[in-house]
């Protein structure tokens, strides 16, 4: 086996199964950064040993027990000792390991405590989405950094920080029970959504040609999309998770869509609904209706019936405005934002006249501007979403000057291409 | 693994408290550390005097200076501490959020790095 072939299965395995294995070495003891450090030199031990001696059966299991070896040899060392009771540590080491050798699925999976020790009330709630995009999904700290706008050292400083805390301050690897429930949950989905949000951002834009299955975090939505939907079966009742499991699982099935050839950006209304993923459609619907809230819905199930009523063109070539405009309503009553606002006035300019929903978004910007708050004039969604409307009311220069600050302000090459060429095309003369 | 809850409180004089809620506020601290104590997780507890009483030493320019008065003159004062030991930090912030001095102050949760038994230091684990 070549060491090209060696790289890529190690990369494979660790793009599945980091998150995994960090957790279940870290549960024993809380310390994260050990199992982390372990961890990785198991990955740097399989590129030396896996071109020579060929790829184990068990991958996950093989660089599990290289990972437990390492944590022993930290745990013997003199330094560890005077700290820290070895015994105790090794004895839960040993525990896991053997489960590991007898069979790795048995011991289940510790990255729902993982998730839930991330977004523990100890730990600030600045770090918990970083903290969780580095040790359950694998993200490194530059990344990290900047997807959140700060320098890679500050980030890689906070991490290890949150880090410290929840093994100095022992934060129990563990699920918390109904009474607690309430108060934890909302946390972790937040999270676990923010990792979603990230991936989506990140990925999807190579033409299918180019994606070859080894660009690193590919499938990072899809790691979102299984911490949801696992959360939720492993809650069984709460609604909210479901809601978050659906909200996913139909913005991945519209994906494929969002792309034409070459890497051109379409925008949800053009996409052609031939080329969603109906497995994955049919299967975020079935999550929204395992979502039975004894109450009035909650934010991420109000956000997955707006992802549904989208994703409902696939069937009845149409897209529902009015319902459209109801859950809006709904998610501002309950968890308002300036994206919700803005996409409501979208709303109303399709309902009612554009006129409507401009009048609506210049309501928004004078609210902003009282409130002193440059969030409007920064926030790209309400320059794309003037444009539109500005184009629709025939008012193509105000329109071509609109798409342009749009534009502008696109986080991704393919986005600003798009508005630019709406730019281009719309400007008089 | 043993946690130190440190008791922060605005200062009372029982004279300003009144004879009633200063014998509440004792019949709570009773409660409380029976039920503590009854549940095993009780290492100890200590009720301090008032901020008034206490004396601070510092090293001022290599000479001992011996001050009246708290090392940091706050409106909230270290009123006492509380030692559990417990399984975790849950655990520590569920025994924690009982205590009676959560209604007029903020209660700390400090996990220990290392205690002494018979005068040797010993890992907290």
């Amino acid at each position: 086996m070549s060491a090209g072939e060696a790289r890529a299965a190690a990369e494979r395995t660790a793009r599945a199964s980091y998150g995994r294995l960090v957790a279940l070495l870290a549960a024993p003891t809380g310390d994260l950064a050990l199992a982390e450090d372990a961890l990785s030199a198991a990955f740097e031990q399989a590129l030396l040993s896996w071109p020579r001696d060929g790829v184990p059966g068990n991958p996950e299991a093989w660089l599990l027990t290289v990972a437990r070896n390492r944590q022993r040899d930290t745990w013997k060392s003199a330094y560890y000792r005077a700290f820290a009771p070895l015994e105790v540590a090794e004895g839960q080491g040993r525990d896991a390991l053997h489960a590991v050798e007898s069979d790795v699925d048995a011991i289940g999976d510790k990255r729902l405590e993982l998730l839930f020790v991330c977004a523990h009330p100890a730990i600030d709630p600045a770090i918990r989405t970083p903290l969780m995009l580095q040790t359950v999904l694998g993200f490194d700290a530059a990344r990290i950094g900047a997807a959140f706008a700060v320098p890679a050292a500050t980030m890689a400083q906070r991490l290890v920080r949150a880090k410290r805390k929840i093994k100095d301050a022992r934060i129990p690897f563990a699920v918390p029970d109904r009474n607690s429930m309430p108060g934890r949950l909302p946390a972790v989905l937040e999270a676990i959504y923010g990792c979603y949000a990230m991936a989506w951002l990140d990925e999807g834009w190579e033409s299918a040609g180019q994606l070859d299955g080894l660009v690193p975090g590919a499938d990072l939505s899809g790691e979102a999309q299984y911490l949801a939907v696992t959360l939720a079966r492993r809650l069984k009742n709460e609604p909210e998770a479901w809601g978050l499991a659906a909200l996913i699982t139909l913005s991945m099935s519209r994906r494929p869509g969002r792309i034409a050839g070459e890497g051109k950006f379409v925008p949800l209304g053009e996409q052609d609904t031939s080329l969603w993923d109906a497995s994955l459609l049919a299967q975020g619907e079935d999550f929204l209706r395992m979502a039975v809230p004894p109450g009035p819905p909650g934010r991420f199930q109000l956000e997955a019936a707006l992802q549904a009523v989208h994703c409902d063109r696939a069937r009845t070539g149409y897209t529902d405005w009015a319902a459209l405009r109801t859950l809006y309503a709904a998610l501002l009553a309950v968890a308002p934002s300036l994206g919700a606002q803005v996409a409501l006035a979208a709303v109303v300019g399709r309902t009612d006249h554009p006129e409507a929903g401009l009048a609506a978004l210049d309501q928004l910007a004078a609210a902003g501007t009282a409130t002193g708050g440059p969030a409007v004039v920064a926030f790209q969604p309400f320059h794309a979403a003037r444009a539109e409307l500005l184009a629709q009311a025939g008012r193509a220069a105000e329109a071509a000057e609109e798409f342009t600050a749009a534009a502008n302000l696109a986080g991704h090459p393919a986005v600003r291409n798009y508005l630019l060429g709406r730019a281009a095309i719309i400007r008089p003369g | 693994m043993r946690y130190t809850l440190l008791l922060h409180y605005p200062e009372m004089d029982a004279q300003a408290l009144g004879a009633e809620a200063l014998a509440e506020g004792q019949r709570a601290f009773a409660s409380y550390a029976a039920t503590l104590h009854q549940a095993g997780v009780l290492v100890s507890a200590e009720v301090l005097q008032p901020s008034s009483s206490t004396t601070t030493l510092t090293m001022v320019e290599g000479a001992l200076a011996v001050q009246d008065g708290p090392f940091a003159d706050t409106r909230e004062q270290l009123g006492g501490t509380f030692v559990v030991d417990v399984d975790d930090l849950d655990a520590a912030i569920d025994w924690a959020r009982q205590a009676p001095a959560i209604q007029w102050g903020a209660v700390e949760v400090r996990p220990g790095a290392v205690f002494t038994l018979d005068g040797a230091w010993q890992p907290n684990e």
